[in-house]
């Protein structure tokens, strides 16, 4: 009778254990669907499944093997996204977007000691772009300091190529987040002679009025923004308020949803973001997404935020891990790629703009090719404007590209401080 | 007059205006834990839900739609009409009463006669539930809330500081309006209490538990009816915080303004909650416009705590809350 149990345990584990290792691809999905930040997770959390729903009632999966997206909510909290790493990398996880700075600052040396890569796609440790330092991490294709020195550059077009005299404040959320881009911006001040001015905003920003009283005494020429989550809808109407011209107010691509510019109703109309990819449903893609997986009932969540920017950037995300897959399984020679595997695929990705159109997403983002070395992209940026009668966000520049002869040594240097410090040995001599 | 002297005074003009708000959303607070003695963890839930529930109504959204939606395969989203403002306001206020029976026949009945840390930790309970109820109910995405209430600069006060001092100061015309209305609830609430049957047999629950019901005073209808009219302050906070922040699930969060405004003000006493919020609305909007810029900036949220905290070390009971002595 012991022996009989014994081995219907043993059989029992035997099964649990070969769980993670059948034939499909695993992709956590680290979501916030509650809580303070919810309006900016749900979208995106939306948008990345959809993606893999479409891949799997389309084409099976990936070469042949299905995605299975595990979700764990973070409500956007640091400890519950390590604790969401923890439970689900057993299931055979081959990557991890985490969908926060703060989160993605502590997988950074859980992921590259279990050998685990992680893609934070506009957001995490902008260094992490120097592949000879972080093997595991790839933030392509543009990082916060792209962002900042983009929205410079746009600027300096807006004015004749010079910023001399001008003063540009910064409104940035009081976190690691918001602070990612003040070096690049005085680095970048030095540069163009423009006066910077920083005016933090504690969490969550609901009350702004002393920021937004300094703003107007002090009347900067132009006002940057870093914010997230109820923070951007606050500081927006606090400048229709003050009747700051909106044109000359400009958001991080965090900062430029339909959340954050909804609730201000006509007073934002004009206000700009920086935009690394496109949004609405003028796209192809979205023919195949209605007949494989919303007219099928498969939506993700509610189904209502299809289109909007941020589920735009959570299916981009999903695209660009799919592709890298692909990539993985060419390499690799199989379809069951191990996350390691699946490192080789990131670094080796290349995604063209014929890709793109092949993929449904013409004019959508930018091409860029991955190396050893480069984990960063081209870090390109587009300006969109909110149209408030239309209701919709308008591109209105080309990509721009950002000033690496800045930027370079700012990433060189941080990247290098890591790897002294963790002693690291570098990669790609 | 100096620039900086003026800017100064429009910052202590508008810290006065911020200290408002938050006094609407410690006076929730103050009345529950008068008439009973609990201090509601939930109170900035209810502000969140009374908000969520109004532009439910107005909008004419179906409640709990994406769980129908999966239970029976349907597509339904809204009903097709809207609600006028008031009538969504009545409708509103008549969920919030429902739920203050609710909560006193299925939280607080079985808890008379406990500790008062075991009613905090319910309301806590309380509070996680109602949030989550809140988001079945009425979806998590962010709602624009339109009332009427005016916003944005106020034309007349630019222009008269600008003719007196040659600067026009920014006074938001939704501050003024919730300092109208923070004005008439203090009114109100304190002629309910004085003046009325039920506002004497509130706080004659709030002086004495057994008096009062030795005196046949239901000390359950009279928590009923401080929960409704706690349901009704945090309809009027979430209208005033909605309307300013948009309807979202970070509203429940301006609980944490409240709390600084609860210590320096005291926990029992409806003038404290104002005056509270002043002092705190314009301490840290001259902290931030002074020293702010010396050390980095986003002073706020901390000094209003640590100015509380420097009340407390002279007065524990706050400015205006009675000094309870307990012997051990």
């Amino acid at each position: 009778m012991t022996n009989t149990r014994l081995a219907l345990s043993a059989a029992f584990a035997a099964l649990l254990a070969a769980g993670p290792a059948m034939a499909e691809l695993v992709i956590p999905n680290l979501s916030y669907r509650t809580g303070p930040y919810a309006p900016g997770g749900i979208p995106y959390a939306d948008g990345f499944n959809d993606y893999f729903t479409l891949l799997n009632e389309r084409d099976g999966g990936i070469g042949g093997e299905r995605v299975r997206t595990i979700e764990c909510e973070t409500a956007y909290n640091t400890e519950k996204g390590v604790e969401c790493y923890e439970a689900t990398k057993g299931e055979g996880s081959l990557v991890y977007n985490p969908l926060s700075t703060g989160i993605t600052y502590q997988l950074i040396p859980r992921a590259t000691a279990d050998g685990i890569p992680l893609y934070t796609p506009g957001y995490g440790r902008t260094s992490a772009a120097n592949g000879k330092v972080f093997e595991w991490v790839f933030n392509y294709p543009a990082n916060y300091w792209d962002a900042a020195s983009v929205a410079i550059r746009y600027l300096l077009d807006e004015n004749g190529g010079s910023l001399a005299g001008k003063r540009i404040a910064l409104v940035y959320h009081n976190s690691a987040y918001g602070k990612e881009p003040i070096r690049t911006l005085q680095e970048l001040a030095t540069k163009h002679g423009y006066e910077f001015v920083e005016i933090a905003v504690d969490h969550p920003g609901q009350e702004q009025k002393s920021q937004w009283l300094q703003i107007r005494q002090q009347r900067p020429d132009y006002v940057l923004m870093w914010g997230w989550g109820v923070m951007n809808a606050v500081a927006i109407q606090e400048a229709a308020n003050i009747r700051y011209p909106m044109e000359n107010f400009i958001g991080v691509w965090w900062s430029g949803s339909e959340n954050d510019v909804l609730p201000a109703g006509d007073g934002a109309n004009g206000y700009k973001s920086l935009a690394m990819h496109g949004s609405g449903m003028d796209y192809p893609v979205y023919a195949a997404l209605k007949q494989h997986v919303y007219d099928k009932g498969l939506a993700s969540g509610d189904g209502d935020q299809i289109g909007s920017v941020l589920y735009s950037r959570g299916m981009y995300a999903a695209l660009v891990i799919a592709e890298a897959i692909r990539k993985a399984q060419a390499i690799a020679g199989t379809a069951q790629i191990t996350p390691a595997q699946m490192r080789d695929g990131l670094e080796q990705l290349e995604i063209t703009e014929a890709r793109m159109a092949e993929l449904g997403l013409p004019d959508f983002g930018q091409s860029f090719a991955a190396s050893c070395a480069d984990h960063g992209g081209p870090g390109m940026g587009r300006i969109q404007q909110w149209d408030a009668a239309a209701r919709r966000w308008n591109l209105i520049t080309p990509f721009i590209a950002p000033d690496m002869d800045v930027l370079g040594p700012l990433i060189e240097a941080d990247s290098m401080a890591f790897a002294t410090e963790n002693k690291i040995a570098l990669r790609c001599q | 007059m100096p620039d900086q002297i003026l800017f100064a005074l429009e910052v202590t003009l508008n810290g006065l205006m911020a200290g408002v708000l938050y006094s609407l959303v410690a006076l929730g607070f103050v009345l529950i834990f008068k008439a009973s003695g609990i201090f509601n963890f939930a109170q900035g839930v209810m502000a969140l839900f009374a908000a969520l529930t109004l532009v439910g109504f107005q909008t004419g959204q179906v409640p709990f739609a994406h769980l129908v939606n999966v239970l029976f395969g349907t597509h339904v989203e809204h009903f097709g009409w809207t609600m006028p403002t008031l009538a969504a306001i009545a409708a509103t206020m008549a969920v919030m009463v429902v739920m203050a029976l609710l909560v006193e026949r299925l939280v607080l009945k079985g808890l008379i006669n406990q500790a008062p840390i075991i009613l905090f930790m319910a309301t806590i309970g309380l509070a996680y539930f109602l949030e989550g109820f809140g988001d079945i109910m009425w979806g998590a995405d962010i709602k624009r809330l339109e009332v009427g209430l005016p916003q944005g600069l106020s034309e007349t006060i630019d222009a008269a500081t600008f003719a007196w001092f040659g600067y026009g100061f920014f006074i938001d015309r939704l501050d003024i309006v919730a300092a109208l209305v923070a004005a008439a609830l203090v009114v109100s609430l304190t002629l309910f209490s004085q003046y009325t049957r039920h506002g004497r047999a509130l706080r004659a629950v709030a002086d004495d538990h057994q008096a009062a019901l030795s005196v046949g005073i239901s000390l359950r209808a009279i928590w009923v009816l401080v929960w409704s009219i706690a349901g009704f302050v945090a309809l009027v906070a979430g209208v005033m915080w909605g309307t300013k922040l948009g309807v979202q699930f970070s509203l429940s969060l301006i609980a944490l303004k409240a709390l600084p405004v609860l210590m320096l003000g005291g926990f029992t006493s409806i003038p404290g909650a104002i005056i509270g919020g002043l002092i705190v609305g314009v301490g840290e909007k001259l902290f931030e416009f002074a020293v702010g810029p010396l050390v980095g900036g986003a002073t706020e949220n901390w000094f209003a705590y640590m100015l509380a905290l420097v009340f407390l070390l002279f007065r524990p009971q706050g400015l205006f809350g009675e000094r309870i002595i307990e012997r051990v």
